[in-house]
C-alpha cells in the first residue's frame, strides 16, 4: 500500500465507520463519463447556477427588497433628489457605493444569460442527439421543468429593481395574468395585493426570486444530476461503443479534474464579461413610472420570442354576455407557449409510440439518421427565432433602416412558412449526408488526386475508410415505415384500421418513409471482391 | 449472410501515447507550465485584493469600445476572471496532458429490474396494503378521502388575503365632472390657449391641494391631449363634442396590455406604444391601425370653464388599459 493510500484510508475509516460506504464511493471513483464538446453545455448551465446563487447571496446581502418610497440621495449625481422605491434605490446603491457591487451585479445578470442560454442549446443537444428516449424520458421531463422555471426565475430576478423597464414588464405580466378568462382580475389583484402595482409585489417577488424557485431548482438539478449519474452518461457511437457499455475516462481523476477546471472557466468568463460589458444599467433607465415608457423596451432574450409573439398576433378580442375574452394576450402569452411545450414534453413518448421501440438507448443518434426528428427540431428552432427577431423588431428596424411594420408583417407570415421550409431543407440535407455516409462507407473517401488511366481515362482515386470509421458511420438501427395490416377476419372480411392506427401508420410513414439504405455486410463484401 | 446483416464492430481502438507520454522532457514542459498558470492565478488574487484597497471608488476611465468605467469595478472584474481562469486552464491542461488518458469501461445493466424482483414488488406493496385493510374498510377509506379533499382547502382559503377583491376597481379613473387636467412634469392647470396646433401635453386630474397621486393612479390617470386642427378631425357627433377647437384628449394607457402609449408621431397624427408597436390614429378617435391592441384609446370629453382652462366633462365612459373578463365591452 503507498503513503497515500495509507493516509486515505486512515480519513475514509473515519466517514466508514458511520456511512458505510466504501464500497460504493470506490466503485464510482472509477464511474465512466464518456468525453465530447456537446456533453459541457449541461455543465455551463450547472456551473453558471452555481455562480448565481453565489453572486445572488451577495447581492442580497445589500438589496431591500420594500416598494416604500425614498427620496436619493447616493453619489450617483443625476438621480439624486429624486423620489423612487427603495428596492430602486438599494440596487443603485450597490452599483455606484459598494465596492464590487456594481461586477457582482453584472457576473450575476450574465451568469442569468449564460444559464438559459446554456439550457436551451444543451436542450438542443439532447432533442438532435436523441439523447432524450428510454430510459432518460424523466430526465428530458426533468429538464423541461428546469428550463420553465429557469425563464420564470430570470424574468423575476430583472424585474426586482423596480427600474422603468423591469416596471414596464411587471405591467405587461400583469396584463398577462389580467386576460385570463374568468379569474383573471382575481388573480392578478391577489398577486399584486390589489391594483397594481401596489406596495407589496417586490417583497413577494423577492421571496419567489430567492427561495421558492431556486430551492425548486437546486431540487430539480439535483435529481437530473443523480439520474445521469444512476442511469450512467449516453455516448456517441464508434467502434467498441455499445448499448450495454459505457467507455471514456474515469470520475476520479480525468473527469473531476475537467469538470472542475471547467467550472473555473466557466465563472472566470462570466467575470471577465460582467467586468467589461455593461449590463442592464438601471440608473439610466429611472424609477418605474407607470405614466412613463422608453422606447426601445426589450426583455431579456429568453422572454424575447414571448413578446415577439405576442407583437405579432392579430389584434382579436372577443366581447360577448358582458364579457371580454383578449386573444390577441391569450393566444401568444399562454396557448401558444402551452402546446410548445407540451409538445416538447411528449415528443420521447410519441416518437416510441410511431416506432414502437421500448428498448433502451444509450448510444446517441447522428442527428442525419433521424432526418425526420432533425428537420422537426430545425423547424422549431426557427419557429422560436421568428418570434425573438419580431421581439426585437424596433431594435432592427432602427439598426437596419427598415419599417416596424414591415418586420411585422414579415414575420406574421414567416412564423407559419418559414418553419416548413426549413423542416423541407434540413430533411434534404439529412438525406443527402446519408447518401455520403453510405458512398463513403462503400467507395471510400475522395482524395482529390486525380490519376490518368494508361487509355487516358482520367479517375479521381477514392481511399478506402477504416473499419473503425465503417462502424461508426453504418451502426445505427434504421426504422422502417410500418406497412398496413391486413385484418382479415374468420369471414375473410377485411376490417377497417382504427383511426388511431391510422395516424401512426401516417406519422410513422412521416418519419421513416424516406431514408437511404445503410451499407449492409453483403455491401461492403462484394466491393471488396469485385471491382475498384 | 444476410442481405440486412450489419456491419461487424471493430471494437476499442488501440491507446495512442501523447507526446508527454513518450518524452520525458515534454512531460516536465507540460508540468511547468501547469504550475505557471496557478502561479498567475495567485498573482491575480493578489491584484484583486490590491484593487480593492488600492483604487479609488469613484475613479473613471475610458477605454476604447467600451466607453467609461469605474476603474475599481473593472479592475476587481479583471482580476476576479484571471484568477479564475488560470486555474480552470492550469486543471484542465493538466488533466489533458499529465493524467492518464486511458479510457476504462464500465458495463451498463438494463434499468428494468429482473421478472422475479417485480413480482415480488408487486406482492409485497399488494400485501402491505392488504394489511393496510384500505381495500376492505370503505369506511376509513372515504372518510380519508373527504378529509384530505377538505385539507386541500385549508391553503386556498389561508390564501384569501393576498389582496382584496377587484370589485369595479379595474373600472374606474380619478377622473371626474371639472376635473382641470394638470399637466405632468410641471403641475400647471392647462387653458386650451396653452395648446398650440401640433402641440402634445401630458396631464392628469386634478386633485385636493396637498394630495399625490399613486403609482396606481399613474396606471389609469394619465391623458394625453394633443391640439390638431379641427378639420383634421374625423369624429362621429359624440366624439367631436368631446373634443374643444380641435384639442383632443385621449388615455395614454394602452388598451393592449397597459404600457404608456408615450411616443406621438406629429406628422402622422400617430400615436404609437413602444411595448408592442400598437398604433393610433388621433385623427379617427385613435382608433387602432396597426399592431396588436384590439380597441382605440379612450377618449376623455373636455371643455373650457369659464376662466379658459380645459376640465373633463365627466370620466371616462369605459374603463381605460387592458381587458379583463369582466369588462363589458
Amino acid at each position: 500500500m503507498t503513503k497515500i493510500a495509507e493516509a486515505g484510508k486512515g480519513a475514509f475509516g473515519f466517514v466508514d465507520d458511520r456511512v458505510g460506504a466504501a464500497k460504493w464511493v470506490k466503485k464510482n471513483l472509477n464511474k465512466v463519463f464518456p468525453e465530447h464538446w456537446s456533453f459541457m453545455l449541461g455543465e455551463i448551465a450547472m456551473y453558471s447556477f452555481i455562480i448565481l446563487l453565489l453572486s445572488g447571496v451577495f447581492l442580497s446581502l445589500f438589496f431591500v427588497p420594500s416598494q416604500q418610497e425614498i427620496i436619493y440621495h447616493g453619489s450617483y449625481a443625476p438621480l439624486s433628489g429624486l423620489p423612487m422605491s427603495q428596492a430602486y434605490a438599494s440596487t443603485i446603491d450597490m452599483s455606484f457605493d459598494v465596492r464590487g457591487g456594481l461586477l457582482m451585479r453584472q457576473i450575476h445578470h450574465w451568469a442569468a444569460l449564460i444559464f438559459l442560454a446554456a439550457m436551451i442549446i444543451h436542450m438542443l443537444r439532447v432533442f438532435f442527439t436523441g439523447a432524450y428516449r428510454k430510459p432518460r424520458e424523466f430526465n428530458w421531463l426533468i429538464g423541461i421543468g428546469l428550463l420553465t422555471l429557469g425563464i420564470l426565475e430570470g424574468f423575476a430576478g430583472y424585474s426586482l429593481p423596480d427600474d422603468l423597464l423591469s416596471g414596464t414588464g411587471l405591467r405587461i405580466a400583469e396584463a398577462i395574468v389580467q386576460a385570463i378568462p374568468l379569474i383573471g382580475s382575481y388573480a392578478a389583484f391577489f398577486l399584486f395585493g390589489g391594483l397594481f402595482p401596489g406596495s407589496i409585489f417586490i417583497s413577494r417577488l423577492y421571496t419567489i426570486h430567492v427561495l421558492l424557485i431556486p430551492g425548486i431548482i437546486l431540487a430539480l438539478i439535483t435529481v437530473h444530476v443523480m439520474l445521469v449519474w444512476y442511469q450512467k452518461h449516453t455516448q456517441y457511437p464508434g467502434p467498441g461503443r455499445t448499448e450495454k457499455n459505457v467507455v471514456g475516462p474515469p470520475f476520479m481523476p480525468i473527469y473531476m479534474a475537467k469538470a472542475g477546471g471547467f467550472f473555473f472557466i466557466v465563472f472566470g468568463i462570466t467575470a471577465f464579461l460582467g467586468a467589461l460589458f455593461s449590463i442592464n444599467p438601471i440608473w439610466l433607465y429611472g424609477p418605474y413610472n407607470p405614466s412613463q415608457i422608453s422606447a426601445g423596451s426589450q426583455p431579456d432574450f429568453y422572454m424575447g420570442w414571448l413578446d415577439g409573439l405576442v407583437r405579432m398576433t392579430p389584434n382579436i378580442e372577443t366581447h360577448a354576455f358582458g364579457h371580454t375574452i383578449s386573444w390577441n394576450i391569450l393566444i401568444p402569452a399562454l396557448i401558444v407557449p402551452g402546446i410548445f411545450f407540451t409538445t416538447l414534453a411528449l415528443f420521447p413518448f410519441i416518437e416510441s409510440w410511431v416506432n414502437g421501440d421500448k428498448g433502451e438507448h444509450h448510444l446517441l443518434d447522428r442527428p442525419r439518421n433521424a432526418a425526420t426528428r432533425t428537420s422537426l427540431g430545425a423547424a422549431g428552432l426557427t419557429f422560436m427565432i421568428v418570434a425573438l427577431l419580431n421581439g426585437g423588431n424596433d431594435i432592427v428596424a432602427t439598426h437596419f433602416g427598415l419599417t416596424i411594420n414591415g418586420i411585422m408583417w414579415f414575420t406574421r407570415i414567416a412564423i407559419f412558412v418559414l418553419p416548413p421550409i426549413v423542416f423541407m431543407i434540413t430533411k434534404r440535407i439529412c438525406l443527402g449526408l446519408q447518401h455520403k455516409d453510405r458512398d463513403t462507407v462503400l467507395h471510400g473517401r475522395e482524395t482529390g488526386r486525380l490519376v490518368m488511366l494508361p487509355h487516358g481515362e482520367y479517375i479521381e482515386v477514392h481511399e478506402q475508410i477504416s473499419t473503425d470509421d465503417q462502424w461508426t458511420l453504418t451502426q445505427h438501427k434504421q426504422y422502417q415505415a410500418l406497412v398496413a395490416p391486413v385484418n382479415v377476419d374468420a369471414n375473410g372480411l377485411e376490417r377497417p384500421v382504427g383511426l388511431k392506427e391510422r395516424i401512426r401508420l401516417g406519422l410513422s410513414k412521416w418519419m421513416y418513409g424516406e431514408q437511404v439504405a445503410k451499407p449492409t455486410a453483403t455491401d461492403v463484401h462484394e466491393l471488396e471482391g469485385g471491382h475498384h | 449472410m444476410s442481405d440486412l446483416e450489419p456491419l461487424s464492430d471493430p471494437g476499442l481502438p488501440a491507446h495512442v501515447a501523447r507526446r508527454a507520454d513518450r518524452d520525458p522532457i515534454a512531460e516536465k514542459r507540460a508540468e511547468r507550465q501547469v504550475a505557471i498558470l496557478f502561479m498567475l492565478s495567485g498573482l491575480s488574487a493578489v491584484a484583486f485584493i490590491a484593487s480593492y484597497v488600492g483604487i479609488k471608488s469613484d475613479q473613471y476611465i475610458f477605454l476604447p469600445l467600451l466607453g467609461t468605467t469605474n476603474a475599481q469595478q473593472l479592475a476587481l472584474g479583471i482580476s476576479l476572471a484571471l484568477t479564475l481562469l488560470t486555474i480552470g486552464f492550469g486543471v484542465v491542461h493538466w488533466a489533458k496532458v499529465l493524467m492518464s488518458d486511458h479510457e476504462i469501461t464500465n458495463q451498463r445493466h438494463t434499468m428494468r429490474s429482473s421478472e422475479t424482483e417485480l413480482a415480488e414488488l408487486a406482492t409485497t406493496f399488494a400485501a402491505g396494503a392488504a394489511s393496510s385493510g384500505l381495500g376492505r374498510r370503505s369506511l376509513i377509506k372515504r372518510t380519508l378521502g373527504g378529509a384530505l379533499a377538505l385539507v386541500t382547502i385549508s391553503p386556498l382559503i389561508i390564501l384569501r388575503d393576498l389582496g382584496p377583491l377587484p370589485k369595479k376597481q379595474l373600472e374606474g379613473t380619478n377622473w371626474k365632472r371639472g376635473s382641470r387636467l394638470i399637466t405632468d412634469p410641471g403641475g400647471i392647470a392647462l387653458k386650451a390657449s396653452d395648446l398650440e396646433v401640433g402641440g402634445v401635453a401630458h396631464v392628469l386630474p386634478e386633485r385636493p391641494t396637498g394630495q399625490k397621486e399613486t403609482l396606481e393612479d399613474l396606471t389609469r390617470d394619465p391623458v394625453l391631449v394633443i391640439r390638431l386642427r379641427p378639420e383634421d378631425l374625423h369624429l362621429n357627433a359624440e366624439q367631436a363634442s368631446w373634443t374643444h377647437n380641435g384639442i383632443i384628449a385621449f388615455s395614454k394607457i394602452c388598451t393592449h396590455m397597459g404600457c404608456a402609449v408615450g411616443l406621438y408621431e406629429q406628422q402622422t397624427h400617430h400615436l404609437l406604444c413602444p411595448c408592442h408597436q400598437s398604433t393610433f390614429d388621433v385623427t379617427t378617435g385613435a382608433s387602432v391601425i396597426f399592431g396588436p391592441a384590439a380597441r382605440p384609446l379612450p377618449q376623455l370629453a373636455i371643455t373650457v370653464d369659464s376662466e379658459g382652462y380645459l376640465i373633463a366633462q365627466h370620466g371616462f365612459n369605459q374603463p381605460v388599459g387592458p381587458s379583463f373578463w369582466e369588462r363589458s365591452s
